[in-house]
């Protein structure tokens, strides 16, 4: 069982930082909606705000970690330029799923939105957590202000969706591979 | 402080609003951007802060700087008043924009 060092930033972009956000994201959701959605909600203790403090700014460090290691190590390698003459394009993504009118929309249209989506989801976040942290409890009197938020976390999820989205099928049509090969476990022939 | 001496004398809600509508500015500063640099050449090359991830680098470093100055900005201007909501409205219309514009389709007819 082995799997390139690409393959692995792959899955700690996508399947680590991505997918726990998601799964992070409808629990805010959830929580910010149904203690603080209205001014007559459940008694709010002091632990638990302190939890939902924390629980965002951790979805806040996901985001950057996601968008970051998205554009700066996985990135480069999807859109590396191949020397001229290349004919076999496995380690070239983008050119790749380019030279095929079957597939090229996965990059024009794929591609091109997740790269620019992914982006409002750390900046959605982050205003999120600023402001529960500076309100906490008394966002249930500021009702547009807790709209807002909601609003913006909403959206955050959409973004994230769409990104995760285009980021399976990007990688099940043009999977980015290579570099150093990292033993997993060594199986037995048969 | 008890939660209802709490929700009686509740912070102005300028810092909020600042950081509300600073994240739309941010967001639809990143669609702005991206069209700018997907348009224009010489803007294309301008954002090519770091060569190996291309012009996507620089558009969205510095939508991140625009996002983080309107934030400090509107901040200090704000943080002690009480802001009408309809600022809330727009940040929300500037994010739901900026997600527009980020879709290629949408995004390729300017």
């Amino acid at each position: 069982m082995e799997i390139s060092v690409r393959g692995l930033w792959t899955m700690i972009h996508g399947m680590g930082f991505g997918a726990l956000y998601l799964m992070a994201c409808s629990g805010a959701l959830v929580e910010l909606r149904r203690r603080y959605g209205s001014p007559q909600g459940p008694e709010i203790k002091e632990a638990d705000e302190k939890f939902l403090r924390v629980y965002l700014t951790v979805m806040a460090v996901l985001a950057w970690l996601t968008v970051l290691t998205g554009a700066y190590v996985i990135y480069p390698w999807y859109r590396a330029v191949p020397p001229p003459g290349t004919a076999n394009l496995a380690s070239f993504p983008q050119r790749l799923l380019m030279s095929r009118p079957s597939t090229a929309a996965w990059h024009s249209i794929g591609m091109e939105w997740k790269e620019h989506i992914a982006w409002l989801v750390p900046i959605s976040i982050t205003m999120a957590a600023a402001v529960f942290s500076r309100y906490r409890r008394s966002l249930r009197v500021h009702a547009e202000l807790c709209a807002a938020v909601l609003g913006f976390v909403w959206i955050s999820l959409l973004a994230a969706g769409v990104a995760g989205l285009f980021g399976a099928m990007l990688d099940k049509n043009a999977p980015v591979n290579g570099g150093p090969t990292i033993t997993l476990v060594r199986g037995e022939q048969k | 402080m008890s939660a209802s001496a709490t929700q009686a004398k509740p912070n102005p809600n300028g810092a909020g609003a600042a950081a509300v509508l600073a994240a739309g500015i941010g967001s639809l500063a990143v669609a702005v951007l991206s069209i700018l640099a997907d348009k224009a050449g010489s803007i294309k090359s301008l954002m090519n802060f770091y060569k190996p991830t291309g012009p996507l680098s620089g558009v969205t470093s510095c939508a991140i700087l625009i996002w983080l100055a309107a934030w400090i900005v509107l901040h200090f201007r704000w943080r002690t008043r009480q802001i009408p909501s309809r600022f809330n409205t727009a940040a929300l219309m500037l994010l739901f924009l900026g997600l527009l514009l980020t879709f290629p389709p949408i995004a390729d007819l300017f």
